[in-house]
């Protein structure tokens, strides 16, 4: 959006400034103070739980329909609500401007009418608490028919508000996306190349891409599944007795909502990981001072990741049944997944291989993802075979897993995120103190939840079960380690108010952070103010000559060149061959085209070294 | 550091804006394909259930077809006038392009009239729950386009407000009524698409046929 038409809708009140705000920055805000507060309440949710699976029968309220209620919300809430908000609302609507050097988001009105749209979601999924029979217990899956069948709890208006809270959800999410997009495609600045973006950018728009095409399966599921609780049409609904009496439905089939859900479900897992795969790339190489290890192969591993997503759906669902041809070719396409996911891992380690690392907060974070995501991909290997999978699937192995590698892997990512651009969007420095008890809190705190129960999972101990006793098969030592588990799941609970405690004091008393605190090379460090002020770059747009991994190039004044840094200054991103070879030629014709590369730039790195 | 031009670069207005919408549309026809697909497919699966009983689709639904058919041509006509630098015609197509669609709305609404007199109610079989979910989900998304269009009326109108292109001669500049015409086409031809696809469906794809194509029959 031009100058002209950013000033048109500069915040001129308090009102425009804070809450009808159309500017990205403060839009991301939003985003992200909603969905970490609506992460608050899925964590208590998630420390209920505990203490019934630590200490059983000693909290009465917490009784079996109720545990389930808090399982079903805290699964939705930590994935839909608090995940995929945080990645695309708020580090999207944050970052994707100020990357690319834009002055907003191409659509700013839209963009704010995703924000409250997406709050409106969240109110109406909250409301679920307080409707009869309370929010739905099916499970964060809500598998027909106990969906919605008498006997399960919140069958009523539990399910109901679950339902139309994710169609309003994606709702937003689908505005949101239109805009991330087509800015991305569009709305970058002189010399911004889609191969000069950084990684962080690339995951969240190639995520994005992935949202938009696979929320609408989630939009089909929901409805049809609202259609049959309220109409009594039988999409999904088979005929049975239910609690004794026949129901209305007939003929429904179950498996095709199983096919619907989890050809959402598993890109979904992509729309929260590819993110955290940019984000840290970006973390590393600046935290590391050095340039990201394979940019292009970075790149096309998280376009190949994007679209392989969507041909493994039903990996989730092997014990459901079907044709073994099938079984074997969503195992196997579930194996090649992991080639590009692993090619990722290789390059971030041989960013960090001999580099310059400044163990920060939010290269800790950094690292703690590496070691989470190694962990909890390999667990996939297991469950990704059908063999292994069937006696595996109910227990407490997949609990680890799912844990490891998308809630505690993209969670350390956030909070990298959050520590990294703090200073950006506030001014400010988070307290490095309690920023590093956060941190190995945290770190150390979901090892000692997660890797345990690694083992109780082949032990056979079941998950989804309200109560494990009377079961000969789970010996004493299983409920020991699980009374454990509570107690490190309630203290790292505990620790994540640190966290929040530490945002809202440093947001005011914080250390001052200037302009640049991390010596960052990307674009967004770059603004005329800091935090920015609205249209970002003040009435000119920045021009990029580079990428934003020029760290510690020979020669260079400092350890780090910006992206909008004169051509003179050198650290260009590697070039295709054949490029090179022409500007070796010395052609004339020095030109900057939009969204272009400046080949003078190619002809002073290649005659002139790096300076 | 260096700065860029403080020309617009960025869509804001003029045709950066009409790029950056256009895009937007693309995006939008892709999520919304997406969504349509993914209709059919839930379709022609529930079709293998043994209480499957075709519904025959009512006259209703010809005429609503008719009306979207004559509704994409009028917009096509109507972004090809506006190219054309004939204003005052193309606002004429606009309007029939946007009678045709809420025409096409009526009818719908009246072809579910027709069939609920039948006792035909979407819990009745499953065939007539995705007609009436399949027509519902096309009909909102005319609503959505007429929004569309709407928005783009009054820019026409000022088009066509103005001194003709012939009488401007080289001074005429295509206002930003042409690109909003265009891209109204492109959702009308869209919605007529996604609305043959679907009347196909409901209409002739017999389970037989698709558990010849899954190999399950």
């Amino acid at each position: 959006m031009s100058y002209v038409a950013a000033a048109a809708h500069e915040p001129r009140s308090f009102w425009t400034r804070y809450v009808w705000s159309q500017d990205h920055k403060v839009i991301a805000v939003q985003y992200a103070c909603t969905a970490i507060a609506v992460g608050l309440v899925g964590l208590l949710l998630s420390n209920l739980m505990r203490l019934q699976l630590g200490f059983p029968g000693r909290f009465e309220f917490i009784n079996a329909e109720r545990y389930y209620q808090f399982v079903t919300m805290h699964g939705m809430i930590m994935v839909i609500y608090l995940l995929t908000a945080l990645f695309l609302g708020g580090f999207g609507n944050y970052l994707i401007p100020l990357m690319v050097g834009a002055r907003d988001m191409v659509f700013p009105y839209l963009n704010m009418l995703s924000f409250w749209v997406y709050l409106l979601s969240v109110i109406v999924l909250m409301a679920g608490f307080f409707v009869p029979g309370g929010p739905t217990g099916a499970g964060w899956t809500l598998y027909p028919p106990q969906a919605v069948l008498p006997g399960t709890p919140g069958s009523g208006a539990g399910i109901v508000t679950m339902l139309v809270s994710l169609a309003i959800f994606i709702v937003a999410t689908t505005m949101g996306g239109l805009n991330y997009v087509t800015t991305v495609l569009q709305a970058r600045c002189q010399g911004m190349t889609l191969l000069r973006m950084p990684l962080a950018v690339w995951g969240i728009f190639t995520a994005t891409v992935l949202a938009l095409l696979a929320f609408p399966a989630l939009f089909v599921s929901a409805v049809m599944m609202m259609l049959d609780k309220t109409l009594g049409t039988s999409f999904f609904m088979p005929s049975l007795v239910s609690l004794g009496r026949l129901s209305a439905h007939k003929g429904g089939n179950p498996l095709l909502f199983q096919h619907l859900f989890w050809f959402f479900g598993h890109p979904e897992v992509y729309i929260v990981a590819l993110p955290a795969f940019g984000i840290v790339s970006d973390l590393i190489s600046v935290h590391a001072r050095k340039a990201i290890f394979g940019y292009r192969t970075m790149v096309w591993a998280i376009v190949i990741i994007g679209g392989l997503s969507f041909v493994v759906w039903a990996h989730h669902m092997f014990v459901s049944g079907m044709n073994p041809y099938f079984g074997f070719f969503f195992a196997t396409s579930t194996l090649i997944i992991a080639v590009p996911t692993a090619i990722k891992v290789y390059n971030w380690l041989l960013t960090l291989w001999r580099g310059d690392i400044h163990l920060t907060v939010p290269m800790l974070f950094a690292l703690a993802f590496l070691c989470t995501f190694v962990i909890g991909g390999l667990t996939g290997l297991f469950l990704g075979n059908v063999s292994v999978d069937i006696p595996l699937s109910g227990t407490y192995f997949v609990v680890a897993h799912f844990h490891m590698v998308m809630g505690v892997a993209p969670l350390l990512v956030v909070f990298g995120g959050i520590y990294h651009w703090f200073p950006k969007i506030t001014g400010r420095m988070l307290d490095d103190r309690l920023g590093q008890l956060h941190f190995w809190v945290t770190f150390l705190g979901t090892y000692l939840i997660y890797f345990p129960m690694h083992y109780l999972g082949v032990l056979g101990m079941p998950r989804r079960y309200y109560e494990h006793a009377g079961y000969q098969f789970i010996p004493p030592s299983a409920h020991a380690l699980n009374e454990f588990i509570s107690v490190v799941a309630l203290t790292v609970g505990a620790m994540q108010l640190v966290f929040v405690v530490n945002l809202a004091w440093s947001a005011v008393r914080g250390r001052p952070a200037g302009a640049n605190p991390w010596r960052a090379a990307s674009l967004e460090w770059f603004t005329p103010q800091s935090p920015p002020a609205h249209g970002n770059w003040g009435p000119r747009l920045p021009v990029v000559y580079r990428w934003a991994y020029a760290y510690s190039v020979p020669g260079a004044p400092q350890d780090f060149i910006p992206q909008n840094a004169p051509p003179d200054a050198g650290g260009f991103e590697p070039g295709p061959e054949p490029l090179a070879q022409r500007d070796r030629a010395g052609k004339p014709g020095v030109r900057i085209r939009q969204g272009g590369r400046p080949r003078h730039a190619y002809r002073r790195a290649r005659h002139g070294g790096s300076r | 550091m260096t700065a860029g031009s403080a020309l617009p670069l960025q869509p804001g207005a003029g045709p950066a804006r009409a790029q950056a919408v256009g895009i937007g549309l693309w995006v939008f026809i892709g999520v919304a394909s997406a969504l349509f697909s993914l209709l059919l497919l839930a379709f022609a699966l529930r079709m293998n259930g043994s209480d499957w009983a075709p519904v025959a689709m009512p006259w209703q639904s010809w005429l609503a077809t008719a009306s979207l058919v004559a509704g994409s041509l009028a917009l096509q006509a109507a972004a090809r006038a506006a190219e054309a630098a004939r204003p005052v015609q193309a606002l004429h197509w606009l309007l029939v392009g946007g009678a045709c669609a809420a025409l096409f709305i009526g009818l719908q609404s009246w072809a579910w009239q027709a069939l609920q007199a039948a006792h035909v109610l979407p819990a009745a079989n499953p065939a007539a729950g995705f007609f009436y979910l399949l027509t519902a989900m096309h009909g909102l998304h005319v609503i959505g386009g007429l929004a569309g269009w709407a928005v783009t009326v009054p820019a026409a109108r000022r088009e066509a407000d103005r001194p003709s292109a012939a009488s401007l001669g080289r001074l005429y500049q295509p206002a930003s009524a042409t690109w909003r015409i265009r891209l109204c086409a492109r959702y009308w031809h869209f919605l007529l698409a996604v609305w043959l696809l679907l009347f196909g469906a409901m209409g002739w794809l017999s389970p037989d046929f698709v558990r010849l194509v899954c190999g399950t029959r």
